[in-house]
Order: C-alpha cells, then structure tokens, then sequence
C-alpha cells in the first residue's frame, strides 16, 4: 500500500482557517465549479466518453468525509467527484485524470469512474464495490488498525443483490463501515418509485445493522448529523447505514437528462450551494468564489497541458505470458 | 500408497497459515468437524481460529470482500465449494479484483487466491460437475493456474497465496482430490521420461525416451493429465505412436514456448481439455501453435472435449459426454492417418 499523506480530511478541515460555514463552502463551491469547468471542456470536445457529475449533491460529499480520517476507507462509485475533491483536495489530479492525461490520478487509465488516490477508491459497477469495502472494513480490523470504511451508494444500487450478501456478512462479523446512501430519487432515467419496493432504511435494520434517514442538502445540517454517526462507527466497530434525501440537479451522464423539468426546476431551491452562501458575509462569500476560480483555472491549466496517457501504459508485465 | 492430492493441498494450507498471519481462509461450511466440502481445509479452523472465516452461501459477495482485504494488506484464500458456483462470483473476478491493479496505475495489488474444485465423473449431475475455468482464460488480469498430480499442489498453493502479487484462481478437481500425486524417478513418471521448465507453475514435457522427437504432442492440464498421459502409453503398445504429452500448469497467461517446441519435435498436435470445444483451452492452444510453429505442422490441430451439453446425472450418460482415454486415443489416430479438415469433427 501506498504511503499515506498527512493529514487525512478531518485534520485538514480542522486546521484549515476560517469558520466552519465557509469551510464547507468552499470545499461545495470547488466541487460546483470543477464540474461546471469539466462539462465545459466537455463541450469543447476535451472529454472522451462520458462524465457523471455530482451537482446539487455536493452537501453529502463534505458533510461525511470531512469526519474521516488518514488511513479511513472510502470507496466510491460512477458519480465520486465530489468524494474525491473532499477527501483528496486534489482538483489537478483529477482534471488531468478525466482529461485522459498521464499525471491524471491513475495516468488515464480510470477515467473519473475508476479511481484510486491513497485510500480512496471508486469502481464504475453498480453494488459490486458494497462488498469489496466489507472486505477492506475487514481487513483495518483483522490488522489491528483503527481505521473504518465509508462506502457510497444510490437509490439505484439498492437493485443490485451483491449489497444484501454485504450487509449480511458486514452486520454477522462487525465490519467498521458507513454505507452512504445518496437517494437523489432518480437511477439514471428511472424514478424511485418505479424501481425500489419498501424501506432502504428497513432492508438495512432487518441484518441487524443500524440505519438511518436524513432529508437535507444543507452541509451545517449533515456535517452535524454525521460527526456522531462516523464516531459511532468508529467506537463500535459496526456497520452503520445512513439514508439522505437529496437531489441530481444535473444530468445522470453528459446530456441525458429527460426528468419533468418542473421537477428540476423545484428541487433548485434546494440547492445546497447557494442555501449556505446565503449564510455568509457577502464578501467573504466573494473571497471564497474568486480563490476557488483560481484554483479551477489553475487545474485545468495544468491538467490541459499535461501529456496525454500514450501506449507505454499498455506495457504489462503481469499481464504478458509467462517466463 | 503415496500422498494424495488432497493431501497435499491440505497440508499445504496448514504450512502456508501457519508461516504467514496475513492469511485467512474464507468460503462456505469450512469450520471443523466439517473442514469443507472436500476437505481441503479440515483443521485450519481449529488451528487457526479467527483466521476461518465460514461464510453466508454468497459467492459475489464473500469474494468481493476477499478482494477488499488483499488490497488493503491481507493474504486471502477463497474456497468455492463447487467450481460451478464462480459464475456467481464472475463479476467480482471480471470486474473488480482483476482490473484493480492495472486500472488504478499500478497503486494497488489484489493477492486474492480463488480455489476452485471443477470436473465431473462423480455423478453430481449439471450444476456440479463443469469445467468452466474457460470462462475466465482471456481476462486480463486474471491468472488461472490448473493443478494435477504431477505437480506438487501445495507447494504451488503456497507460491500462489504468498509469493504472487496476481488474483489468482486456483482451479481444481474433484475426481483429483484421491489419486496420489506422481513423484518422478530418476526423471521418469512410469515408462515416460519428465522434463519442466522449472515455472514457478510448470509445464511438464513427457515422452519416451527423451525429446527426441515423436509423432504427435498431446497437450492436457488438469483432470485430463492423468487421461493423456494413459492415451500415450496405450498409443505406443498398441499403435507404436510416439506422443509427447505436454502439461501447462499455469492457463493464463499461457506460455506456449512448451507446447510450440514439442510440435515442432512431432509435427501434429491435439489438445484435451473436460470443458465442451467451443472457445475453450484447445481452440486457443491451436490458435498459439499455428502463431508460433505453423510450418512445423503438418496436420490439422484435434480438439478433445466434452460433448456440448449439461453434463447428465446418469452414469451411462456422464461417461459417454465427458472425455476419456479412448478419445484422446481415436483422436490421435485420426491426426496421424487423417491429415485433413474433416478430422476436426471427430471427438466431442
């Protein structure tokens, strides 16, 4: 495993100066503008593929990651650019990685579904990390660490069977995991009624794991709720469900968004971003906007005159035939 | 009577836990008295306590969070009670643990160990007797080793579980598990003379009388070794047919340098495998040869294998549908005196 960076997001929250309003607002508003800023270069033919972007969800993002941890598992899925950003702080590397290029968080390989920077992980396949994050939770334990593990799911992932055998096996041998539930009410074009039967918070406590909902897009609201909920994790050594309520403002994937837009248009009032600047003072809001534009413009700079990955990577040893 | 594979695959799992605490083994029903279905790992949870870990009959599952703990540092093993029940597990392996490493930049290794029994001629009917590891050849990533009793298994199990940075799965045989393993003698394993190339997952190379050059090379691996290598010995009594056997051990990535000098000795080739033909071990091997020795050929590749269909519970049914000795024998008599296309619908 890879030497770990000092400090892991908790501390950085902590010594970061400022009150802990605008701290989250800045982290919200650099996420925002990193997805804004990559759909732009999206359109102008910079991306290959697609991208999912997080907007309107970003108060799940530095709501609980900033109570982790160095050394804290995170394990997230298709939509991770808000996890990444908040746990990682690193807007460079993951430009540079969605951009195709070889400084990129894993020189291009992963594009932004496939991930891994330190202790944070993300797969592009629906259910299928649930357990591989039981496995990690597991293995913090069994080595005597005191790390825990925070994995990221939808509405939709709720379909995937592989999640039940997780909980399953999570709640039967105490594995220090928080399983994340962003319920933004839409898997890809589906709406939730038309996909989930019942209860996610009562599929959870039926293995006997705790569980939990909060509707909010507020990032005071849900930093508050999950501060003790990662600490009881971490206390207890069990696992830990927790439902939010949110929103997808923006589209599953690049330019595929058929939801009423009625109902779009509702849930802006929700937005998180522009519900906490209205909580600061105008001009340190503004301080915050201009420091987080340079600091997008920097990324993308940067990220933009990068290398693309070439075909050296395609060199695998472990992957050649045998001796 | 000498050790048997199970044995050896037994013992070999005390030795590898009992070296290294990294190690746990995980899969369904392994906790003593029962010790597995097979008994691979009978007296690994009394030894080694809360290093067992039985688990919920959930293959995705339960390989998935093996996968997560080679990442973050631990030396799992899996048992799979029956090989059939991968394809339970199949987007764990695709998915996840074999693209983990390569897709994150190298920051990552996933030391996963997979054992699974596969094959038939146990009567355990169509959901418990196939060959599947064909499915997961050709995934990159993905290494596949086939043991058999030619080979040490326990010795290979251990350089798999602590000495390979690779997910691994670990494909063994039922029918396997009894026959005691074959030690060569002074280089000989009965009338045939051995030679490996000393691969951590060897390939062995029979053949009378040193490599001298024959008549055909017969190319087996797992259950199908033991089959191949009593084809030769029938094929030299009764047809006096030269055949070297040639045995991978490690199917993915395959090295086909072995198989490619050997027919380049012999000048024919036919390949066994227990799965049915279609996209299988043979048809790659085929595929290699002609890559590598071509010109050296001068007949068509013969593929034995399975009937294409669910392997049947009955007896009469299961013995006809799976490869034997007398196909491997009729296949290489029709290589010999068929050098045409129509031979390759000959066996299976």
């Amino acid at each position: 495993m890879e030497r770990l960076h000092e400090p892991g997001p908790e501390e950085r929250f902590l010594q970061t100066p400022g009150s802990r309003r605008e701290k989250l607002y800045r982290q919200m508003r650099l996420i925002r503008r990193f997805e804004e800023r990559l759909l732009r270069q999206f359109d102008e033919g910079d991306v290959s593929g697609t991208t999912h972007a997080c907007i309107g969800q970003e108060a799940d993002a530095v709501g609980v990651i900033n109570h982790l941890r160095r050394g804290d598992v995170v394990f997230s899925n298709h939509r991770c650019h808000g996890h990444f950003l908040a746990f990682s702080d690193e807007p460079k590397l993951l430009a540079a990685e969605v951009l195709g290029r070889r400084s990129g968080v894993v020189g291009g390989r992963g594009g932004s579904q496939h991930i891994c920077w330190e202790s944070f992980y993300s797969n592009g396949i629906q259910g299928g990390i649930v357990p591989v994050s039981v496995g990690m939770a597991l293995a913090e334990k069994f080595s005597g660490r005191q790390a825990m593990a925070t994995v990221f799911l939808g509405d939709g992932t709720f379909g995937e069977g592989v999640i039940y055998e997780a909980f399953n096996m999570a709640s039967l041998w105490s594995a220090p995991i928080l399983f994340v539930v962003e319920n933004n009410r839409w898997a890809q074009s589906t709406p939730v009624e038309k996909e989930l039967a019942g209860d996610m918070v009562a599929r959870a406590t039926s293995f006997d794991i705790e569980a939990g909902q909060i509707a909010s897009t507020d990032a005071e609201e849900l930093y508050d709720h999950f501060q003790p909920l990662v600490a009881g994790v971490r206390e207890s050594g069990r696992p830990r469900l927790e439902v939010i309520d949110t929103y997808r403002l923006c589209h599953h994937s690049k330019s595929d968004d058929k939801r009423p837009r009625q109902e779009v248009e509702e849930h802006r009032k929700d937005d998180p971003l522009p519900k906490l600047r209205a909580r600061l003072d105008d001009s340190a809001a503004e301080t915050i906007d201009e420091e987080v534009e340079e600091r997008i413009e920097a990324a993308f700079s940067w990220a933009l005159e990068q290398p693309m990955a070439n075909d050296e990577e395609l060199v695998d040893p472990l992957v050649e035939a045998a001796p | 009577m000498g050790t048997s594979v199970l044995k050896s695959l037994n013992d070999g799992l005390h030795q590898i836990m009992g070296d290294d605490e990294r190690v746990v083994v995980m899969g369904e029903d392994l906790l003593d008295p029962y010790g597995g279905a097979f008994k691979v790992t009978r007296g690994l949870s009394t030894k080694y306590p809360g290093r067992v870990w039985t688990t919920p009959i959930s293959e995705a599952g339960f390989v998935g969070v093996a996968s997560g703990m080679a990442i973050r540092g631990l030396r799992p093993v899996v048992e799979i009670m029956f090989g059939d029940f991968l394809m339970l597990a199949a987007d764990q392996l695709v998915n996840h643990a074999a693209k983990f490493r390569w897709m994150y930049g190298d920051k990552v290794d996933v030391p996963l160990v997979v054992r699974a029994p596969m094959g038939g001629r146990r009567g355990y009917g169509p959901t418990h007797s196939q060959t599947l590891e064909k499915h997961f050849l050709g995934v990159p990533g993905l290494a596949v080793v086939a043991i058999h009793p030619l080979v040490e298994p326990g010795e290979l199990l251990r350089r798999a579980v602590l000495e390979d940075r690779r997910p691994l799965l670990f494909i063994e045989n039922k029918k396997m598990y009894a026959r005691s393993l074959r030690r060569a003698v002074n280089g000989q394993i009965g009338p045939m003379e051995v030679f490996s190339n000393d691969a951590v997952y060897p390939t062995m190379t029979l053949a009378f009388g040193g490599l001298v050059g024959g008549d055909v090379t017969i190319v087996a691996y797992g259950g199908m070794v033991e089959i191949a290598v009593a084809a030769a010995e029938r094929l030299l009594i009764e047809d006096e047919i030269y055949a070297e056997v040639v045995v991978p051990t490690e199917l993915q990535p395959f090295d086909v340098q072995p198989v490619a000098d050997s027919v380049r000795r012999t000048g024919r080739l036919v390949t066994c495998e227990e799965a049915s033909r279609a996209a299988g071990f043979g048809a790659e091997v085929s595929a290699r040869v002609c890559d590598e020795s071509f010109d050296a050929l001068r007949a068509a590749p013969v593929r034995v294998a399975a009937h294409p269909v669910p392997i049947a519970n009955a007896p009469t049914l299961e013995q006809k549908l799976l490869p034997d000795i007398e196909d491997v024998v009729s296949a290489v008599r029709m290589a010999i005196e068929r050098p045409d296309s129509s031979i390759r619908a000959g066996v299976g």
